[in-house]
């Protein structure tokens, strides 16, 4: 467990729980990432403004924090395996009405069945998939 | 305009909060999914730092209230039963994740990085999601 980090993973969760708490009590939306964007794929009236302005806050944070820019992050691999996988994220977090964030944080706060069975299906067959790759 | 400004902030703290814990570097990511080579339990204590702060505050601050600060109707999901769909979208979820170790908070974070097999995946991962909405599901309520 050589690359674990478990102050700045508490820390970093703590802050999406901040954020989360922030635009429920004050805006009185569910910060589930993959409901936010998709409300802008499909805008509705007087609905997409709030939508704009979270996602922009979360790119902002990305050039505020994050400042080497030309390689932060490890993203490499053929581009068909991440059209395939972009694929089935949008589709299954559309299909299960959430992703890591709404149902993993929120929906597990709640103590909401259906997020606490998602959340543990989408984890393992996560696994799955690493250990058979 | 408290809506919008807090929608804003919480987006920030949203993308800091992936940033400071790495949830952005796919290699973190599948260290957690990856559970026979070296362990790295890192993702769970994410979970963990964040239901901490947002259960506490949601089971003592939010729970009882119908309306936000701003006035908004507090809008949750309209469904409580577990279904095939609940089970499948969970499942083809869980397949893209393992794949490349993108879910789209991280994926959206990063889109300022410029890489294009992040643009390729967030690109079909809004295909995906439409065709879910406007093609697969019988509800069509988010």
């Amino acid at each position: 467990m050589e690359n674990f980090t478990p102050w700045s993973s508490l820390l970093g969760g703590a802050l999406l729980g901040c954020s989360a708490v922030i635009l429920l009590l004050f805006a009185g939306k569910v910060a589930g990432i993959s409901g936010i964007f998709s409300g802008i794929l499909q805008p509705r009236k007087n609905d997409l403004l709030w939508r704009l302005l979270f996602i922009g806050g979360m790119v902002l944070s990305f050039f505020i924090f994050s400042p080497e820019l030309t390689s932060p992050v490890s993203i490499s691999g053929a581009s068909s395996l991440y059209i395939i996988a972009g694929l089935l994220v949008g589709l299954g977090t559309r299909l299960g009405n959430g992703c890591t964030s709404g149902h993993g944080i929120i929906g597990i706060a709640r103590i909401s069945t259906r997020s606490i069975l998602a959340t543990c299906l989408f984890i393992s067959t996560a696994m799955i998939v690493v250990l058979l790759k | 305009m408290l809506k919008l400004f807090s929608a804003f902030l919480s987006g920030v703290l949203f993308g800091t909060g992936m940033i400071i814990s790495e949830m952005i570097n796919p290699d973190k990511v599948i260290g957690f999914l990856d559970i026979t080579r070296q362990w790295d339990p890192s993702l769970a204590f994410v979970i963990l730092g964040a239901l901490l702060v947002f259960a506490s505050c949601y089971h003592f601050l939010i729970k009882q209230r119908n309306y936000s600060l701003s006035g908004d109707k507090i809008t949750w999901s309209n469904q409580t039963k577990v279904d095939r769909q609940l089970i499948i979208g969970a499942i083809l979820f869980g397949l893209g994740w393992g794949l490349v170790g993108l879910c789209p908070g991280p994926a959206l974070t990063t889109i300022g990085s410029g890489s294009l097999p992040l643009l390729y995946f967030i690109t079909s991962m809004s295909i995906g999601m439409l065709l879910a909405d406007k093609v697969f599901k019988k509800n069509h309520s988010i």
